[in-house]
């Protein structure tokens, strides 16, 4: 067991940024209510997915909606504890771990500040090891763990209860009922038996973001090669160094599509075409494709290794695409139909990274 | 003939500009604590009277937030209840700025959704009570802030009556919807930054104003903005938040103007930075996300600006490179050709025969052709980081430091316009004005784009823009989702040259 302070969440919200793969939301907003929930409620205690006893009942807890909303409506502060008070009553019993159900962007943030007002530890975890825009598109889904019943909570105190007869129908009645209740609503779903972790979560992801954003930090402290100290803590595979030349966003068949392009500098050479919708997806090599989803694409920019969205891509941005394997369970065949390149309309496989 | 001064952290620049555009004086002096001093040595070092007005650029109040001084504290009211309650107003500031600033904080029914229909509605007993509040503690200034205000201010209208009706005319109020965009925190902060700053705009502008008139001027003073357009002595006191950047729009102006070019990078290098922006149209392009000014963050309209650390008082490494450290100020009696013990950027410019100042014999055995080259090298890259385009761009030096670089690799066009040295002065003497409009319009494109174009160009107009010179600067249309209708959301700029012969009573400081 650990604790999670204040001190702790400058570098984990930066490195849940690059785990995020230019998509999951600013964590700016996250971070600040993970600050006032534990200077409220004091640190929050971490267990390791080994120490959680096999009958434990562990609740996801998430935002959902437009991440631009957020900025916006900031939240009343009920709503996360009204989602899960909103899912016990109808499982009948009582959460006693809280779990981040994506570590990528803003959602490594709230569970911290839900497992902080609700007196509950987390588990060191997630159900995506990066951030995917679905519900369903998590290991549970996988193993035939449903995401309903999922409690939704708005600013207001509504809440509502979604069943449905799969995850992907959860995820559209759910996505529907967002817009109504004013595009930024808490979630609890997914729910977890301590016995069910292994094979539900990518474990020890909090630990992984901490320590990959304290390693940036302190490569930029040292005037050491952030990326460098990034590729450290994540054994991924740097794919190109180059400079933003074009970004082209379109709407096509109902995916808002962007590509950017790089080209070489810093004794590179060739091109890199970046495809991204709320994530970057796809990375071609000099057309040849290098990197796909469901392995993780992260841009960060060289000089400073803070992390770059798919909102902020312009031209200019002197940039590093990392690639960084992703849970081996996602590349199994279930996996790759559930958040493999075909299902975002690429017309194309999952290959393997290079060998770094 | 007209005068544009820059009241800078170190020094007051003037230029005198006749009415055929050409610049017929400039002047530098050291700033004073007072402020006024310095801006009356540079009109008495200008000596002319008989101008037909006078333009003052000025990093005071941006000076005073960084120093957390001079401030008055501020009742923050925000509506958006339920919503926002996690995070209330001055949340992620500093604490000596906040210790400054936080008069009183109240969270109040009221706010809209991202669609403009309301969270809830304000609730005016509520608003009575805050005002009563507000009335017991003795604050003078209330920033109102409502949760997507910049789509309706319903709510901070209604809001900023009551508080009126209840507080009277001395007590100020700023609304967050004149001053930022979406993003409420950033917004919120920038209204409150506002608002402590109202006091001290109100004296400042008056001091300016007694200067003027010291100096025997009677013609009226205009505030530089921002955006690079001016507003007059009565809006420069509601909105002192809207001159903090006027310092690189100045200088990138002036730029501008000096060099005959609209659509250019300006690099300004000054004694410990170099600043890179980029004109479009004849203006500053507008940074998109959140600046930081004093560890706050907010989401003021300001220009773009790279600085990295280089300037003419930069201290040279033993492996040849420059900054960040700078001597600063202490440039003339620390660098070696002042007779100095520290290597300087400047000492290589002197030995490189780029400028004749101070003792060239004292940087004799100094090779500097190496330093010097990886100077322009990373004024380039950051050059080449602004531009959005492959397309070949010009290239435009101001500053006293921009005797640091000659040439740029990767850049063809490189020029250091005359007057180089007070290009931010130039930029105030001829700032423009403008009128914006930034609603929601709903009806066909056609129809609501010729509607907000209009109406920008009677703002302009009215702004005191001479008729027939306003032309529109810049359209964006952002289209609101699940909103009934076509609406969309269209901020248009319009700017014009200044009409001093219909300039009315808000613009004399008399």
């Amino acid at each position: 067991m650990r604790e999670i302070g204040i001190d702790q969440l400058d570098d984990l919200a930066r490195g849940a940024g690059i785990l995020g793969t230019g998509g999951g939301g600013d964590p700016y907003v996250g971070k600040l209510l993970a600050r006032e929930a534990i200077r409220r409620h004091g640190p929050v205690p971490v267990y390791d997915i080994g120490e959680v006893p096999p009958d434990a009942t562990i609740v996801p807890v998430s935002g959902m909606g437009a991440p631009t909303v957020l900025l916006e409506k900031l939240p009343a502060g009920t709503e996360e504890l009204t989602a899960l008070r909103a899912l016990e009553a109808v499982l009948g019993r009582r959460a006693t771990h809280i779990v981040p159900i994506e570590i990528g962007g803003v959602n490594s943030m709230i569970p911290i500040a839900a497992a902080a007002q609700a007196g509950l530890p987390l588990v060191d975890g997630d159900a995506m090891g990066r951030a995917f825009p679905e519900a369903q598109m998590v290991l549970p889904t996988l193993i035939g763990v449903r995401n309903t019943p999922m409690a939704l909570a708005d600013d207001k105190g509504n809440t509502l209860v979604v069943n449905a007869v799969s995850n992907h129908w959860a995820e559209r009645l759910a996505r529907a009922a967002c817009v109504q209740m004013g595009c930024q609503v808490s979630c609890a779903d997914t729910v977890l038996r301590g016995d069910q972790l292994r094979d539900g979560l990518v474990p020890a992801t909090l630990t992984l973001a901490e320590d990959l954003g304290r390693a940036v930090r302190l490569a930029r402290a040292g005037h050491a090669d952030p990326v460098a100290a990034a590729l450290g803590v994540l054994g991924g595979v740097r794919l190109f160094t180059g400079k933003v030349v074009d970004v082209e966003r379109r709407t096509t068949g109902g995916f808002a599509r962007g590509r950017a392009r790089l080209s070489a500098v810093r004794g590179e050479t060739g091109t890199l075409e970046l495809d991204f919708q709320n994530e970057h997806l796809l990375a071609r090599r000099d057309g040849e494709i290098v990197a796909t989803t469901p392995d993780l694409i992260c841009v960060l920019d060289t000089d400073s290794g803070e992390p770059v969205t798919t909102e902020s891509m312009r031209y200019g941005l002197r940039v590093t695409v990392i690639g960084v394997p992703c849970d081996p369970r996602w590349t199994t065949p279930e996996g790759l139909a559930l958040a493999g390149p075909r299902y975002f309309g690429y017309d194309c496989d999952h290959r393997p990274l290079p060998a770094a | 003939m007209r005068i544009g001064i820059d009241v800078g952290g170190t020094n007051t620049d003037a230029a005198l500009i006749g009415d055929d555009g050409q610049v017929l004086a400039t002047v530098k002096s050291p700033t004073t604590e007072d402020v006024t001093g310095g801006v009356a040595a540079a009109l008495a070092g200008l000596g002319a009277t008989r101008v037909s007005a006078v333009m003052i650029g000025t990093t005071h109040f941006v000076n005073a937030l960084v120093e957390a001084a001079r401030l008055e504290p501020v009742a923050a009211v925000r509506l958006g209840l339920p919503a926002t309650a996690a995070l209330p107003p001055l949340v992620d500031w500093p604490d000596r700025l906040r210790a400054a600033v936080e008069g009183a904080v109240h969270l109040c029914r009221g706010g809209h959704e991202y669609d403009g229909t309301p969270i809830s509605d304000p609730d005016p007993d509520e608003l009575k009570r805050v005002a009563a509040d507000i009335r017991e503690r003795g604050l003078r200034s209330v920033a109102i802030s409502s949760v997507f205000s910049p789509v309706s201010d319903a709510s901070e209208r209604r809001a900023a009556e009551i508080l009126a009706a209840e507080l009277g005319p001395d007590v100020h109020l700023s609304l967050s919807s004149e001053i930022g965009k979406v993003g409420l925190l950033a917004r919120e902060n920038a209204t409150i930054v506002n608002a402590a700053l109202r006091p001290l705009a109100e004296r400042t502008v008056a001091a300016f104003g007694e200067a003027l008139l010291r100096a025997g001027i009677t013609a009226p003073l205009f505030l530089s903005q921002n955006d690079g357009t001016l507003m007059d002595v009565d809006h420069a006191r509601r909105y002192p938040v809207a001159t903090f950047a006027s310092g690189p729009t100045n200088s990138m102006r002036g730029a501008a103007y000096l060099s005959g070019l609209t659509d250019c990078a300006v690099v300004d290098i000054g004694g410990t930075t170099s600043d890179v922006g980029i004109l479009v149209g004849g203006f500053p392009r507008e940074a998109a996300g959140e600046a930081l000014v004093a560890e706050v963050r907010t989401n003021f309209r300001i220009p773009d600006v790279l600085s990295i650390g280089i300037g003419g008082g930069s201290i040279i490494a033993a492996d040849g490179s420059a900054g960040p450290r700078s001597v600063g100020y202490r440039l003339t009696s620390e660098a070696l050709v002042f007779g100095g013990g520290t290597l300087t950027a400047t000492d290589l410019a002197v030995a490189a025969g780029r400028a004749e100042i101070g003792d060239l014999s004292r940087v004799a055995g100094i090779d500097p052709a190496r330093p010097l080259a990886l100077i322009a090298e990373r004024v380039a890259e950051a050059v080449d980081r602004m531009r959005t385009s492959a397309a070949p761009l010009p290239v435009v030096l101001v500053g006293g430091g921009s005797i640091l670089v000659e040439e740029l690799p990767g850049f063809s066009d490189v020029r250091r316009p005359p007057h180089f040295e007070v290009a931010n002065a130039v930029g105030a003497a001829i700032a423009q004005v403008g009128g914006e409009v930034d609603r929601v319009f709903s009806g066909p494109r056609e129809t609501v784009l010729a509607e907000a174009r209009a109406e920008a160009v009677t703002r302009a107009e009215r702004a005191g823009a001479r008729a027939g010179s306003v032309r529109i600067v810049d359209v964006e249309e952002l289209p609101l989702a699940y909103l009934p209708g076509d609406s969309v959301r269209v901020r248009v700029k319009a700017v014009g040259d200044l009409d001093l012969d219909k300039l009315g009573e808000a613009g004399r400081h008399a």
